[in-house]
């Protein structure tokens, strides 16, 4: 295997909506924050791949318009994936596994406002039992939530604390969306209130990753992926244990994350419930720092919410301010499908 | 922001699907008012039956008939109903192992309210008037009371008379499309029947239309120019077959346009010259008619052909 890090990560501010940007005007400011902070330019890129999903937007091969922000001409090695940029990044961090590439630069972007989201996210559902039925993403959460309500795991005010931890958290993160004391509100879909439930926003998110000693050449501490792994579960809620997460928790063994502790979490838990499931499923004890950009409550762009804890965690080893972190995102309903890499910081590893 | 154009946007598809032999059955089972599931080699009985076993992924079609009772599993209260959901009132979304079944279906339950609805509660299918073989034959639960039927459930062959074999789900998604700073500078210009692209400031190419970003060089564009109105065709090709809804006659033809100071080809419709005789490096100028958006066709200016050097670098 190769060692690969993250040697860049930049974000947009996550704003309500943002009109007066297409996609690719959204996107092309965090493409030049990190080719700038690495040096790169867009030439020196040996893979380049992206995330998003048409149904946000409303229009077919959206991204393909996006994809003028990287300089796509002359042609370049590029591909993208209708997910999360998290999977962008595994995908690119197996190019570089392959030897195919050295460096890589992934991007992610999502424009929740020219639709309605909880209505748009009803298309990625099985389509013969579920879509006719139109559930919203809120409601499909709210199950999962009672489910652990009704398991004894949770209750309404432990949800209300794990909301006004992350948004606490979130108000030294410049980018946030939703910040500091937010009402716990009325509930939207019972026993979720508004004050459990992600904001509705627009933003995107822009990695770069590198091998070996390109990644020391391009920054002061590379944050190394020890161990990327992502696992599904069945597609039918009634298939599944709501309360539990067994596709994170072998995504996150896969990954290594279980041989030794770390030191920092962010966990892609656009629901507070979310993140009730995912603490017990990846074992993180009290002494872990779990989401200290704010996470998904804070700022919620689908298709980069999870790339960007990737990106935030990676952050936090660059400023030194973690040693070992685990970075997790997900996608489909109810933590359906989850991503968990474990990332570190050079000193722990020597 | 008020020079930000924007304007509702409605994707509608009816999806249309083939279904395998266990999809049809269920389906064609609720049409008859008859649940089926499925049996995987583990003894469970999957209610909404499946062609894969979740656990091997081997190939299953066990059919077993269970109950049209059965018990919530978890449930959440649904204040405000959206459109297309089951009910139009409040309502629970609920999971529901029927009886003999060991897994839960997801579907709404008709109920007075929140204080009425718990876990393991009792409820009864509410079959719809005009049944169909999709999912909302099932118009919704109802509580019921009652002990789960404990009985083991019956083999069903799966076979009824006109069985369904697919499903049309209709979809309709709604937006309002704002196509950002850069696409509303040129759909403006394009009201005063002006054309505008946007310079490069690494490459100082124009593009037009322009996207806010200069593909090549992957940076921003802002430098507003005025192109045309003049161009001419750098290449070009003959419609045979009339679109459906389009107003033309055939054969006509569809040509790359580069217009005078553009370094990007936009297209259009040639008219005003025979389609035999449209040709590359052929002038050309926009018509525009009353209250269009965009030029309805370009025609020949008279103008001489233009070299074929000053516009190779655009075919
Ligand atoms: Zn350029």
């Amino acid at each position: 295997m190769r060692d690969v890090a993250i040697v860049a990560f930049a974000q947009t501010a996550h704003r309500r909506r943002t009109d007066e940007l297409s996609e690719v005007e959204l996107l092309m400011p965090v493409l030049h924050e990190v080719l700038g902070a690495t040096g790169l330019r867009a030439n020196e890129i040996g893979f380049t791949c992206s995330g998003s999903a048409d149904y946000f937007a409303g229009r077919a091969f959206s991204f393909t318009m996006a994809l003028d922000g990287v300089g796509a001409h002359p042609p370049i090695s590029e591909s993208h994936v209708e997910m999360d940029g998290a999977w962008a990044l595994y995908e690119a961090w197996v190019k570089i596994q392959t030897g195919e590439a050295d460096t890589a630069l992934v991007y992610s972007y999502g424009k929740s406002s020219p639709g309605r989201v909880r209505d748009v996210l009803t298309r990625q559902l099985d389509p013969y039992y579920l879509a006719p039925l139109w559930p919203d993403s809120v409601a499909l959460a709210a199950l999962q939530a009672q489910a652990l309500i009704d398991a004894g795991a949770t209750d309404e005010p432990a949800l209300a604390e794990v909301a006004a931890r992350n948004r606490t958290a979130a108000v030294g993160n410049p980018h946030a969306q939703l910040t500091g004391d937010v009402p716990a509100g009325d509930y939207l879909v019972r026993p979720l209130r508004t004050g459990d439930c992600p904001p509705i926003g627009d933003g995107a998110a822009a990695v770069v990753l590198a091998a070996g000693d390109t990644a020391r050449a391009l920054c002061a501490r590379p944050a190394w992926i020890r161990g990327i792994d992502h696992r599904i579960e069945a597609h039918g809620l009634g298939v599944r244990d709501l309360t539990d997460s067994p596709s994170a928790r072998l995504a996150a063994q896969r990954a290594g994350a279980f041989e030794r502790p770390v030191d920092t979490a962010e966990l892609h838990a656009p629901f507070t419930s979310q993140e009730v499931v995912l603490r017990k499923a990846l074992g993180l004890g009290d002494d872990v720092r779990v989401n200290p950009s704010g996470g998904a409550l804070a700022a919620n762009p689908v298709m980069a919410a999870g790339l960007i804890r990737l990106g935030e965690a990676a952050a936090r080893i660059h400023r030194g301010e973690s040693d070992r972190a685990l970075a997790h995102a997900t996608s489909g309903p109810c933590l359906q499908q989850n991503l968990v890499a474990v990332l570190e910081g050079e000193s722990t590893h020597a | 922001m008020s020079d930000i154009l924007s304007a509702p946007l409605v994707v509608e598809f009816p999806f249309t699907r083939s279904l395998g032999p266990v999809q049809s059955a269920f389906l064609t089972g609720l049409r008859e008012r008859t649940v089926l599931g499925v049996r995987t080699e583990g003894g469970t009985v999957l209610v909404p039956p499946v062609e894969y076993d979740p656990v091997t992924a081997n190939e299953i079609s066990d059919l077993v008939e269970v109950a049209p009772t059965g018990t919530v599993t978890t449930w959440a209260w649904n204040p405000d109903p959206r459109r297309d959901q089951p009910l139009g009132t409040p309502f629970a979304w609920v999971l529901v192992r029927l009886d003999g079944a060991g897994t839960a279906l997801l579907h709404a339950l008709d109920a007075p309210g929140p204080d009425t609805v718990r876990t393991g509660m009792r409820v009864r299918i509410r079959w719809a008037a005009t049944r169909t073989g999709a999912i909302t034959d099932i118009a919704c639960f109802e509580p019921c009371d009652g002990e789960p039927v404990s009985t083991e459930p019956a083999p069903h062959t799966g076979e009824f008379a006109d069985p369904v074999t697919g499903i049309v789900a209709p979809a309709r998604l709604d937006y309002v499309h704002t196509p950002g700073r850069a696409q509303s500078a040129y759909l403006t210009a394009l009201e005063g029947h002006r054309t505008v692209g946007e310079r490069c400031p690494a490459c100082r190419k124009v593009y037009v239309p322009p996207r806010g970003v200069c593909p090549t060089c992957g940076v921003a564009t802002a430098e507003q120019v005025e192109v045309g109105p003049r161009g001419t065709v750098t290449t070009f090709c003959i419609v045979n077959i009339k679109a459906k809804n389009l107003d033309i006659k055939v054969p006509y033809v569809y040509a790359h346009i580069a217009l005078d100071g553009a370094d990007l080809a936009l297209h259009g419709r040639i008219a005003g010259i025979p389609y035999d005789q449209v040709r590359m490096g052929l002038r050309v100028e926009p018509v525009w008619t009353e209250d269009a958006r965009h030029p309805d066709h370009y025609r020949p200016t008279g103008e001489p052909d233009a070299d074929y050097d000053t516009y190779k670098e655009l075919v």
